[in-house]
């Protein structure tokens, strides 16, 4: 990424869509360089605690790429791991008072997985390799883009899960009772974690079939 | 480059700046959060005695179901009645007591009987005509504290319902105990034999039927959950032998 040659460019030209976009699709945090697979498990089970998931990591990871930009130049290298730690950390916290205070009852849910965010590979990765030699713009674009196309993937799963799993979606029972007089179960397989390591594989699949640049060569 | 001088000044300050950041927003968002833990203990109390409620009715129910606040010593003897909106006797609302603090104030008064006796509360409800007695329960998971309220039939000796949660335990394994499936094991269970002896209620690893405790005084723990489990059945053998002489009391 040349930033030298960036004077005026407008806050939403071609490269800039790009920082945005390309994490969300062609190099997914997710399926594309398998980081956050974890979190991925165990926040899938309802629509709702993973969404809050994905938001949260949105803004840690939007702030913290834009503050650690705005520090890039200050931070002494041989303590740049603790820097960026600290600031994902204080975060987080942050997040998980605010969590407390609001949404007291997905914060439960979500219990220890707010805490883990601080260890979500995904963000330390981009703060270091992105937020510590790029602009805050672009620190910005990239951080949304993604936490965005780790939040997408999240979606998805959860989507298949609960629908799934307990015939609901975001807590509304959407398969009619006819299904279940004429003998449908839930599926419990879909409520276990390993069933979201499946929905990820399956999307991983649905990707790189539509997208052959993806395929690796051997 | 950086001196090492730049770097000490650099990290100091930053600590400085995000502990006061962090702080500021601890006690900013402070009540809320009180309000918060507040509504989700009238809730669990309601719980145990199969009221549901939702955010917006738990205050109503709990005015209406429980009909008096009782703080009993271990002596058995009452401290404090709560009853009709207003204090009848005694100093604190069982609800406003703090069972952290009551079960400190037990540890320094069993070493030394002058010291300042505990008091712990007990909840009358009142449901569909028939009385009910909840006891609050805390106790020590694998990670951190452990809640819970068990409700009593009026002979205060056959469970009628139990409700567990927790702060921390392992999902999926520790934290089981909050699930209903869990807490529904509990009911019709008794914690006196019959010649009165307390016994409490116990979670067996292994399964009750496997075990040697009677059928009546246990119950079954989680797999891969014994230190959680095990921390149910210390809490529930410590919070009601707490009320042991007062129950006795009322026979």
């Amino acid at each position: 990424m040349s930033t030298e040659k960036v004077k005026r460019e407008p806050l939403f030209s071609t490269k800039y869509r790009k920082l945005l976009t390309i994490p969300i699709g062609k190099n997914n945090p997710i399926t594309v360089q398998v980081l956050g697979v974890c979190s991925a498990l165990a926040v899938t089970v309802k629509l709702e605690p993973a969404f809050v998931m994905a938001l949260s990591v949105v803004v840690v990871l939007t702030i913290a790429n834009v503050l650690i930009s705005l520090l890039r130049n200050g931070i002494p290298p041989r303590i740049r791991i603790i820097v960026q730690l600290v600031v994902i950390a204080a975060l987080v916290i942050l997040v998980d008072q605010v969590l407390k205070a609001f949404a007291y009852d997905v914060s439960k849910q979500l219990s220890v997985f707010v805490g883990l965010i601080i260890t979500n590979c995904i963000i330390m990765g981009r703060l270091e390799a992105f937020a510590m030699a790029n602009k805050p713009w672009d620190s910005f674009l990239d951080g949304l883009g993604n936490a965005a196309g780790y939040g997408v993937i999240l979606i998805i799963v959860a989507f298949f899960r609960e629908l799934l799993g307990s015939g609901t979606i975001w807590g509304i029972q959407v398969i009619p009772q006819g299904f279940y007089d004429f003998g449908y179960k839930d599926n419990g397989l879909m409520i276990l974690p390993p069933m979201a390591l499946i929905v990820v594989g399956v999307i991983i699949w649905v990707q790189r079939s539509r997208n052959k640049e993806l395929i690796e060569e051997n | 480059m950086f001196s090492n001088r730049y770097i000490f000044i650099y990290s100091s300050v930053m600590v400085i700046i995000v502990a006061a950041i962090l702080s500021a927003a601890a006690s900013f968002l402070k009540p809320y959060q009180e309000r918060n833990i507040r509504e989700e203990k009238v809730r669990n109390i309601l719980a145990s005695a199969d009221i549901p409620s939702t955010k917006a009715d738990a205050e109503d129910l709990f005015q209406m179901h429980i009909v008096k606040e009782i703080v009993v010593d271990l002596k058995g003897d009452v401290l404090s009645v709560y009853e009709n909106g207003k204090l009848q006797q005694g100093e604190v609302r069982a609800f406003e007591i703090n069972l952290r603090k009551e079960q400190k104030i037990k540890e320094a008064y069993l070493l030394n009987e002058s010291q300042k006796a505990p008091g712990f509360p007990l909840y009358v409800c009142e449901k569909e005509g028939k009385t009910y007695y909840i006891i609050p329960l805390r106790g020590k998971g694998l990670w951190g504290p452990l809640y819970g309220n068990i409700a009593f039939d009026d002979d205060m000796n056959t469970i009628f319902g139990a409700n567990f949660s927790h702060d921390k335990e392992t999902p999926g394994l520790g934290s089981e105990i909050a699930t209903s499936e869990f807490a529904d094991q509990f009911e019709g269970k008794t914690i006196f034999d019959s010649d009165m002896n307390f016994v409490s209620v116990k979670v067996v690893k292994g399964g009750v039927a496997n075990s040697n405790i009677n059928i009546s005084h246990g119950v079954d723990a989680i797999s891969g959950g014994t230190i959680t489990s095990n921390g149910v059945t210390d809490m529930i053998e410590d919070c009601l032998g707490n009320y042991v002489e007062y129950i006795k009391k009322q026979k």
